[in-house]
C-alpha cells in the first residue's frame, strides 16, 4: 500500500462525492445533489419518457376488493370500469398518484402551512401565513365531518388507499422529477390531505374577503361619506344572475344592525392597518357558465357550458376521466387530490361551477390586557384566550413553533409576533366559514349520481365554503342555476370594514337557509348564467358583500349574446365561450372620445387615436386597438383617482372599473378634479387629455420594443408550480381579457372549458391548459395547450365498457386485480 | 488486456449495482475501487480504464434514454442547469460527472496495492 497516496486520493474521491451528494447553493436557490440528479440510473434522465412509451399494465395490488379496469383514449384521458364505487375511488387515486402525485403533494404542504420542509426558510412566511389564517383547523374540522358520512368516508378511504398504493409500488429512480430537483421524497398520503387541498381552493375562492383591511384604510382616509360615494353597494351596470324584477320570499332571519354602528363602526375612523396578507387570490378568480333550454337550441335539447377561471399552471389543477361504476357513469374534471368529478357530467344530467363571490371571511380588532395576550375585552369582561401551538418544521433549520391565540370569532391573524409588514401593533382575528365544519365533497359525490333536478338540488344543498353557482341541465329538459354556500346573513356593509372584536353584536347572527339562496329553473328566456356578478338586485332581502367583489362585464356580455342566440349548435357554444369581445371598451370609448379634444394632440397621440377608433372591441391577438383601449383607460382611472388616494402610504382599496365607467356619465364628476391643484377645477376634458398625453409615452414605448399588438402586450403563459420558465410554457398567442367571455389575462384565465350537450347520447367538448401527465419529461405534459390557446377543442369519448374495448381511439389498457 | 478487461468489468458492475435504485447513486465508486484494486494496474492507467468505461456507460445511457425521449426532458434540464438548452453538452456533463467519480475512485482502489 502506498499510504500517502491513498489518503490523499481517498480523500479527494470522498470530497468529490460528498460535493455531488448534497445541494450546493447557488445565488438564491439551490442545486439538485448534482451527483443523483444527473445519475442515469436514477436521476431525472428516469423521467425522460419514451415519446412511444406504452402505458399498457397488468396490476395486481393489495387494496382492491374485486376488479378494474382502465381505458386511456389517445389523449391519455383514462376511462374507469370498476364493479364497486370503492373499487372506482380506489383506481382514481392510484391514476391522480401516477401521474400528478408531485402537484398533489406540493399542493397540500403549501395549504398545510408546510412549505418549509420542502423549500427551507424562504417557504416560512407562506408557512405562518396559512397556520395562522386557520387553514389546519379549518381542515380538522372538516375532516370530521367528511369521516362522519359513510358514503364520503368510504369514498375517500378507497381514494387514500389507491394514492398510496401507488406510491408504495414506486420505485426510487420513478419518484417524479420536481421531488428529485428540490431533493425530497413522497409521503404517504391521508384523508386529511384531501381536506387540506379542499380547503386551499376555499382559500382560493373566497379571498375578496381578504380585502377588509384595505377598505377600511379607505374608509378612514376619505370619510364614511365620500367612500360611499366611490363604493356604492351595487353598480348600475349590473345585469344580475336572477334577472332584475323577480320577486323574494320575505327573509327568515331578521338581522339586527348594532345600535352603535355608526359610532363604532362606520365613522370609526381607529383601525389604520398596516398588515397585509402575503398571498392574495387572484383578483379575476372567477368563472361562467350557463346552460340554455332546449327552446334555444337546434338538438332541442339543452347544452350546458362551464369555463372556471383560475391561475393557469403546469401541471394543471385538473385532470381529465371518466369513472364508470353501478351506481354512476360520469366524466369530467377531477382534482388531483380528491375523490369524484367536480365538474362534468353524467347519463342524465351535466353541472358546473362558478364563484360565488360573497363576503364569509371577516376581521375583528381585539383588544388583549397585554401583551401577552392572555386575555381579551368581550362584553364588558376580560375573557380568556386559548392558544393553539402549530409546530413549523424547516428544512435544514431547527423547528418553529407559532402559537396562536384563539378567540370567540377564530384566530388572531394579525398580532405582535407576526410581522406581515405588520408594524402598528394591532391584533386582528378573522372569522371565516372555512374554519367550520363542513363536507364539500359529499356534494360532489351526489352530484356525480345525480338523476334529475331533484337530486341536483339534493346534492349541493350540503355545499358550504366556497360558495357556488351550481349550473344545471338535464337530458330530460331542465335548466337550473342555484347560488349555494354557506352564507353569512349579515347586515347592510356588514364586514366590509375590520369590525369591533370586543362587543357579541358585531359577531355573525346566523346563516342564509339554503331554500333562501338565489336561484331559478326553466326561466321564459330559456337561459340561466352566471359570470361571478351579484347574484341579486336590490329585492333580495339580505345582504351579500361590496360591490368590488362582483365584477360584471362578463355577465352583461354573455347575457346579452345569449338572448340573441337561437338554433345553437355546440359549436356556437365554442365560440361564445372564446369570445373577445370587451364590454367594457363598448361602454367606455364613447365618453373617452367625447371628452377627448383632438386639437391639443401631437401627430404621434393623433396616429394612436385613429388606431383606437377603428377598433372593434375585440380583444383579439393581433389588435393594436385592445392595447392603446387598456393603457389608455388604466391611464384615465390614475389620473381620476391617485390625487385622492395618493394621500396615504397604507394600503388601499381602489374603486372599481364599473364605478369610472359610470362616473364618465357625470359631466361633472367630484372625483374630476385633481385635488392638488387648488387653483383650477379640472372636469373629464382635463382628465382625459392628460390621461391620453401621458398613456401616450407608453404607448410609443411599446410600439418601439413591437409589443403594441394585444397578444403580444398580454403574453399569456402557463406557469409551471415551481414558477421555473424552462417548465412553463411562454408567450401564448391567446386574445381576451378579464372583462371578456374569454377571460384570458397574462396569467390566468379559463383553466377548463366544458360544453355539454344533454341530447339521449350526450355529446361534450372540453379542453384545458395542460395535459394529463405532470410530468415534464412526459410529450403528455402539455398535450393541450395549443388546442385551448387556438380555442379548439376535443371531442370527449363518453363510452360504456363495451365501447371502450372496440373503440379505435382507444390506446391503452390497465387491469387491476387483487393481490 | 488488463486495461480493457478493467473497462469492461468496472462498465459492467457499474451498470448492475446501478439497477438497485434503493442504493446510494454513488454505489458505483465501490465496485470501481474494488476492481481497480483486483486488476492491478498503474495508477493512472486505473484511473483511465475507470474514467472511460463510466463515461460511456453513462454517456451511453442517458444517450439512449434521450433519443427515446426526443429531447424533451433534457432541453429543459440544460436550460434550468443552465447549459444554454444544449442536450449534447447535458449527456456530457452528466458523463464526466460520473466518469470522474470512478476514475477517482479507481486511484484510490490502485493505491491499496503494493507497487
Amino acid at each position: 500500500m502506498r499510504i500517502v497516496p491513498l489518503i490523499i486520493s481517498g480523500t479527494v474521491t470522498t470530497a468529490l462525492i460528498v460535493a455531488l451528494n448534497m445541494q450546493l447553493p447557488v445565488g438564491a436557490t439551490k442545486t439538485p445533489r448534482l451527483g443523483y440528479f444527473l445519475s442515469p440510473q436514477q436521476g431525472f434522465w428516469q423521467n425522460a419518457e419514451p415519446a412511444d412509451v406504452l402505458f399498457d399494465k397488468n396490476i395486481s395490488i393489495n387494496g382492491i376488493k374485486s376488479a378494474a379496469e382502465v381505458y386511456f383514449d389517445d389523449r391519455l384521458v383514462p376511462h374507469i370500469y370498476a364493479e364497486s364505487d370503492a373499487d372506482a375511488y380506489f383506481v382514481q387515486g392510484y391514476l391522480h398518484a401516477k401521474f400528478r402525485l408531485w402537484q398533489m403533494e406540493f399542493q397540500t404542504y403549501i395549504a398545510a402551512g408546510r412549505l418549509s420542509e420542502i423549500i427551507g426558510e424562504d417557504g416560512v412566511k407562506t408557512d405562518k401565513y396559512f397556520r395562522r389564517l386557520g387553514m389546519v383547523y379549518g381542515a380538522e374540522q372538516s375532516l370530521k365531518a367528511m369521516e362522519d358520512n359513510p358514503e364520503t368516508r368510504a369514498a375517500t378511504d378507497a381514494y387514500t388507499d389507491g394514492v398510496n398504493a401507488y406510491i408504495k409500488s414506486l420505485k426510487e429512480s420513478d419518484i417524479p422529477f420536481e421531488y428529485k430537483l428540490l431533493d425530497y421524497k413522497p409521503e404517504m398520503w391521508s384523508n386529511l390531505k384531501t381536506v387540506l387541498f379542499l380547503k386551499f381552493m376555499s382559500f382560493d375562492l373566497t379571498g375578496q374577503g381578504d380585502d377588509d383591511l384595505k377598505m377600511t384604510n379607505t374608509r378612514n382616509l376619505l370619510g364614511y361619506d365620500t367612500f360611499k360615494k366611490l363604493f356604492p353597494e351595487r353598480s348600475n351596470l349590473l345585469d344580475p344572475i336572477i334577472p332584475k324584477g323577480t320577486a323574494f320570499a320575505a327573509p327568515s332571519i331578521a338581522v339586527k344592525t348594532p345600535a352603535n354602528v355608526d359610532s363604532a363602526y362606520f365613522n370609526s375612523n381607529n383601525n389604520a392597518v398596516t398588515a397585509t396578507a402575503p398571498i392574495i387570490p387572484n383578483k379575476n378568480n372567477g368563472s361562467n357558465n350557463w346552460a340554455v333550454s332546449g327552446t334555444k337550441t337546434k338538438s332541442g335539447k339543452p347544452i350546458l357550458c362551464n369555463d372556471p377561471h383560475l391561475g393557469l399552471n403546469l401541471p394543471s389543477l385538473w385532470y381529465e376521466m371518466q369513472i364508470t361504476t353501478p351506481t354512476q357513469n360520469t366524466y369530467g374534471a377531477s382534482f388531483p387530490g380528491a375523490p369524484s368529478i367536480i365538474i362534468g357530467f353524467n347519463d342524465s344530467i351535466a353541472w358546473g361551477v362558478t364563484n360565488a363571490g360573497r363576503d364569509v371571511k371577516d376581521f375583528y380588532d381585539i383588544k388583549f390586557r397585554d401583551t401577552t395576550m392572555q386575555e381579551y375585552w368581550f362584553n364588558n369582561t376580560w375573557k380568556k384566550t386559548e392558544f393553539r401551538k402549530e409546530l413549523i418544521k424547516i428544512k435544514n433549520k431547527p423547528n418553529d413553533t407559532e402559537t396562536i391565540a384563539m378567540t370567540v370569532f377564530g384566530p388572531v391573524m394579525y398580532d405582535r409576533n407576526y410581522k406581515s409588514k405588520n408594524e402598528d401593533g394591532q391584533y386582528i382575528a378573522v372569522r371565516w366559514t372555512a374554519h367550520d365544519a363542513s363536507n364539500e365533497l359529499l356534494t360532489f359525490y351526489k352530484l356525480n349520481r345525480a338523476k334529475s333536478y331533484t337530486d341536483y338540488v339534493d346534492a349541493i344543498t350540503s355545499f358550504e365554503c366556497p360558495g357556488q353557482n351550481f349550473v344545471f341541465a338535464s337530458v330530460s329538459g331542465d335548466i337550473a342555476i342555484r347560488q349555494q354556500g354557506k352564507f353569512v346573513a349579515k347586515w347592510k356593509r356588514q364586514g366590509d370594514f375590520i369590525q369591533p372584536g370586543t362587543d357579541s353584536n358585531f359577531m355573525w347572527q346566523g346563516y342564509i337557509p339554503a331554500t333562501e339562496n338565489p336561484q331559478m329553473i326553466n326561466p321564459v328566456r330559456g337561459f340561466v348564467s352566471s359570470a361571478n356578478q351579484m347574484a341579486v338586485d336590490s329585492a333580495y332581502p339580505y345582504y351579500l358583500g361590496r360591490a368590488a367583489n362582483f365584477p360584471v362585464f362578463r355577465g352583461l356580455i354573455i347575457n346579452r349574446k345569449l338572448s340573441e342566440m337561437n338554433n345553437i349548435t355546440p359549436q356556437d357554444m365554442q365560440k361564445l365561450q372564446t369570445d373577445n369581445y370587451s364590454v367594457l371598451a363598448e361602454f367606455a370609448r364613447p365618453f373617452l372620445l367625447k371628452y377627448l379634444d383632438e386639437t391639443k394632440l401631437n401627430a404621434e397621440e393623433k396616429n394612436q387615436l385613429d388606431i383606437l377608433k377603428a377598433w372593434n372591441f375585440e380583444n383579439n391577438i393581433n389588435e393594436k386597438g385592445a392595447t392603446i383601449f387598456k393603457i389608455f383607460w388604466d391611464s384615465v382611472y390614475k389620473q381620476t383617482y391617485a390625487d385622492e388616494f395618493g394621500k396615504s402610504k397604507l394600503p388601499l382599496s381602489w374603486p372599481d372599473q364599473p364605478t369610472l365607467v359610470d362616473a364618465l356619465k357625470d359631466s361633472a364628476y367630484a372625483f374630476a378634479d385633481d385635488i392638488n391643484t387648488s387653483d383650477k377645477k379640472e372636469t373629464w376634458k382635463d382628465v382625459v387629455l392628460i390621461a391620453f398625453q401621458k398613456a401616450s409615452k407608453t404607448l410609443f414605448k411599446t410600439s418601439q420594443e413591437n409589443k403594441l399588438e394585444w397578444g403580444v402586450f398580454k403574453d399569456t403563459y402557463v406557469n409551471h408550480l415551481l414558477k421555473i420558465p424552462a417548465l412553463s410554457r411562454l408567450h401564448l398567442p391567446i386574445g381576451g381579457g378579464a372583462e371578456s367571455i374569454n377571460a384570458t389575462t397574462a396569467n390566468h384565465g379559463p383553466s377548463w372549458r366544458m360544453i355539454v350537450q344533454l341530447t339521449d347520447k350526450i355529446e361534450a367538448f372540453a379542453v384545458y391548459p395542460g395535459g394529463q401527465s405532470g410530468n415534464p419529461g412526459s410529450k403528455f405534459y402539455d398535450t393541450f395547450i395549443d388546442s385551448w390557446v387556438s380555442g379548439k377543442y376535443y371531442s370527449v369519448l363518453f363510452l360504456n365498457k363495451q365501447e371502450a374495448r372496440h373503440n379505435n381511439r382507444i390506446k391503452w389498457h390497465f387491469t387491476f386485480t387483487k393481490a | 488486456m488488463k486495461f480493457i478487461t478493467a473497462i469492461i468489468l468496472t462498465a459492467l458492475l457499474s451498470f448492475t449495482i446501478g439497477l438497485f435504485t434503493a442504493l446510494p447513486w454513488w454505489s458505483f465508486a465501490i465496485t470501481t475501487l474494488i476492481i481497480a484494486a483486483a486488476i492491478h494496474q498503474k495508477p493512472w492507467k486505473a484511473f483511465l480504464a475507470a474514467f472511460v468505461a463510466q463515461f460511456v456507460l453513462w454517456a451511453v445511457l442517458a444517450f439512449i434514454i434521450d433519443i427515446a425521449n426526443q429531447h424533451l426532458l433534457s432541453v429543459k434540464v440544460a436550460t434550468i442547469l443552465p447549459l444554454h438548452g444544449s442536450y449534447i453538452l447535458l449527456i456530457f456533463i452528466t458523463a464526466f460527472i460520473g466518469a470522474l467519480v470512478a476514475g477517482l475512485s479507481a486511484l484510490t482502489g490502485s493505491f491499496l496495492r503494493k507497487r
